[in-house]
């Protein structure tokens, strides 16, 4: 007998709302629907009475977890616009912020995949690490999540030798750190048991339905936007992590080894960290179309922009890394148990706020 | 005008996506802006390919019937509802018709984003 069951948008594994309907068979769910717009903002539209210098403030607020990365992609999209050569100093200090934030939110995302399983201890010891990374952005930046560092031509903040010092102590000790809970998150047989084989998307289904970040390369893609050499990547090496198995499991570690690819990264950005201007002086107003992509922690993020001569942006449009792994979703959960939804929904680590903008 | 930019009408747009379908295209996004001196809405479709960006454009008078691509590509239905929801362009055929409730609620008969509806009218006109 088939029987109608509401997941969310209130759930204990839920941080933000989204609303699913799944069909269900016995125990089995046969087919998922996804209902949005718990908490929708309307950000795109502010477009009209924000300039676009204060659009980077606005677009910081469509995600407060990888708040830095948004504000990159606008910056980039504008100065493409405007043709603005950005000092190289400032590319390299986005690269070491946006790996920060990378690395604070996958490890939020463990900690909350841990407590999704009900594995508290490990929840708590995740957390415990990316409090280091909270810090290195509350020293650096002056603010712990929206740190408010990237304007359009360049950055507005800076680090000292010292702060350089002590950034990459830090890095050690959180790769340390992480390294130490590897082998009980990641070879333990709870974890295990709840997340090899479920919630598997296949190789095909993750392209055809346009999966993003974790959700792709975990099916066995090896994309990543950051392989196109936006800011300063094109001048670091870079790798990115793939797993073939495409469930649960496979997308946890992704997350878990780009923790470690992102710490190698920050040690390359300061390594490589050129002298000079944090950010250009420029006149122009923005006037024309452009798109451009990065990599956030959960996915691809895209923007499409466009400009009309005035201070005012005609169009902002914002596509989302969830917002592409939703109809991937959908494509996970028909077969699995019910009891495995809450993981499995997880496993593709949902920004309402991101998706819903 | 974008690079890797081609233009389509209503009649080219499905082909044209089935074209990029087969040959491995994963599609992006879908963005829609209201032209305003025209009174027409351009809807653009991004493909990605080997990291690779292509696009479709498709120009269209704001009351026109655009066919769903999501019979093509499942990942545009919630795009094309998300547009027909904030513009009011008038997707049809999508797999899964939220009817502009994705977002809204049912008592709204105007598109939040331009200020303009299709959808609604009927009821406007029922409660008049």
């Amino acid at each position: 007998m088939r029987t109608i069951l509401p997941f969310g948008p209130q759930h204990p594994v839920l941080p933000e709302p989204i609303h699913l309907k799944l069909v269900v068979e016995e125990e089995k769910v046969v087919e998922a629907l996804p209902n949005l717009g718990y908490v929708h903002r309307g950000l795109e539209k502010l477009t009209d009475i924000r300039d676009y210098n204060q659009m980077v403030n606005i677009v910081e607020r469509v995600c407060g977890i990888c708040s830095c990365i948004h504000a990159l992609n606008f910056c980039e999209a504008v100065e493409e616009m405007m043709k603005i050569e950005v000092p190289q100093r400032a590319h390299f200090l986005r690269v070491m912020w946006s790996e920060i934030h990378r690395i604070h939110s996958h490890l939020l995302w463990l900690g909350l995949f841990a407590d999704g399983f009900g594995f508290e201890s490990l929840f708590m010891q995740l957390w415990r690490i990316r409090e280091r990374s909270m810090d290195l952005m509350e020293a650096t930046a002056g603010n712990r999540v929206v740190i408010s560092t990237n304007i359009v031509g360049g950055v507005r903040k800076d680090i000292t030798e010292e702060q350089k010092t002590w950034i990459l102590a830090e890095i050690d000790k959180i790769e340390a750190e992480v390294r130490q809970v590897e082998k009980t998150l990641l070879s333990d047989y709870t974890v295990k048991s709840r997340c090899c084989g479920k919630g598997v998307l296949t190789k095909e289904q993750a392209h055809q339905l346009g999966a993003v970040g974790p959700c792709l390369r975990g099916s066995g893609w090896a994309q990543d936007a950051r392989m196109t050499g936006y800011a300063a990547y094109g001048q670091l090496d870079f790798e990115p992590v793939v797993e073939h198995d495409g469930d649960s499991y496979a997308r946890c570690v992704v997350r878990f080894r780009e923790v470690y690819t992102s710490c190698d990264l920050v040690r390359q950005a300061l390594a490589k960290l050129p002298g000079g201007e944090l950010a250009a002086k420029f006149k122009a107003k923005p006037e024309g179309e452009v798109w451009r992509r990065v990599e956030q922690p959960r996915g691809e993020l895209f923007y499409y922009i466009k400009g009309n001569g005035s201070k005012f942006l005609e169009r902002v449009r914002i596509r989302t890394p969830t917002f592409a792994n939703i109809p991937p979703l959908l494509a996970m959960l028909p077969g699995c148990d019910l009891a495995d939804v809450p993981v499995i929904v997880l496993s593709i680590d949902p920004c309402i706020s991101c998706t819903e903008r | 005008m974008l690079a890797n930019e081609q233009a389509v009408t209503v009649d080219t747009l499905i082909p044209e996506c089935q074209t990029r379908f087969d040959a491995g295209l994963r599609l992006v996004g879908i963005s829609a802006v209201e032209i305003k001196t025209d009174s027409t809405f351009d809807v653009l479709y991004h493909f990605d390919k080997d990291l690779q960006v292509s696009h479709l454009r498709l120009n269209v008078p704001k009351a026109d019937a655009v066919p769903s691509i999501s019979g093509v590509y499942f990942a545009a239905l919630l795009a094309e509802n998300e547009i027909k929801d904030q513009f009011g362009v008038n997707f049809q055929n999508i797999v899964i018709d939220f009817g502009c409730t994705l977002y809204l609620e049912p008592e709204v008969v105007k598109s939040p984003f331009c200020t303009f509806t299709f959808a609604k009218k009927d009821k406007v006109k029922e409660e008049a």
